[in-house]
């Protein structure tokens, strides 16, 4: 692992994997989306709406997925002091965010024909709204911290803290009454049909491929940013001694 | 009692969030490396 906390080393790795994993993405998604509009059964009780799990759930797995890879960084950051690892977190934030919303969005548009409204405030529903507002706070520290000369360990300590979040939405629907279904799929078990979970397992690999590369692809923006930042700084300084 | 919602609507409306949001941030996550490349290379050459 520290190996890889060597910009150039990284740099070479992340140029080979960008795009194997944006095309792999791409097309594991597109055949998942495709096989869900067209190929997927209507279910039993849901009807036709069920075709939204294939883009809803992958959504909450990458939201709270990504929030516990935001907040592993944060503790290299913190710790170790990995030079990646402050970069590895910022630049999770926002595919993070996309997928929260994306899931929160979809699941109120899954919501209104299978329960009759848009939206309740259940433990469910509301703590993956909290992430949202979690990964709105996270960006506005670290970009505070970078453009104005802040401090990234009070980021790294928020995307620690935040990550409490995580397990209260994984075990909201246990904990307390909810419209939302309790987990379908558990440690070696599912209650699901197999023409719904190969369609989901193919859905979720490819939304997840995609997130990795968005983030690599962030990574090298970041790091670019600094690497030019540093140079141009360093002209100038020279220029100002000459 | 159930309303008789047109499901497909909904599911359309998903669709598209999907696709389209995923594709704008692929997009986006893509020109802002590009462009953040491209400077890293034009401080070199200076």
């Amino acid at each position: 692992m520290h190996g890889f906390a060597n910009p150039a080393r990284f740099l070479r790795l992340a140029r080979w994997l960008t795009p194997v994993f944006l095309l792999a993405g791409l097309l594991l998604t597109a055949a998942a989306l495709a096989w869900g509009l067209t190929g997927a059964p209507a279910e039993r009780l849901q009807g036709e709406s069920v075709r939204i799990l294939f883009i809803h759930v992958p959504a909450a797995w990458l939201g709270m997925g990504g929030w516990t890879a935001l907040a592993i960084a944060c503790l290299i950051e913190i710790v170790w002091r990995h030079p990646l690892a402050g970069i590895a977190a910022r630049a999770v934030a926002v595919p993070g965010t996309f997928f929260t919303a994306l899931c929160l969005a979809t699941g109120s548009l899954w919501g209104r024909p299978a329960w009759g409204t848009w939206w309740v405030w259940d433990g469910r529903l509301t703590s993956m709204l909290v992430l949202l507002f979690l990964y709105f706070g996270y960006i506005a520290l670290a970009d505070a911290a970078q453009k104005d000369g802040g401090s990234a360990r009070v980021a790294a300590i928020f995307g620690l803290v935040g990550a409490i979040n995580v397990p209260i939405i994984n075990r909201s629907v246990v904990w307390w009454n909810s419209l939302h279904q309790p987990p379908s799929i558990t440690a070696g078990k599912s209650a699901m049909a197999p023409e719904f979970l190969t369609g989901l397992l193919v859905s979720t690999l490819g939304f997840s491929l995609l997130f990795a590369a968005v983030v690599l692809m962030r990574m090298r923006a970041i790091l670019a940013d600094s690497q030019a930042e540093a140079r141009l700084r360093r002209r100038a300084m020279e220029q100002a001694d000459a | 009692m159930r309303e008789g919602l047109d499901h497909w609507t909904f599911v359309y409306a998903a669709y598209a969030l999907g696709v389209i949001g995923t594709l704008a941030l692929v997009g986006w996550a893509w020109l802002e490396m590009r462009r953040a490349e491209d400077r890293r290379e034009r401080s070199r050459e200076r």
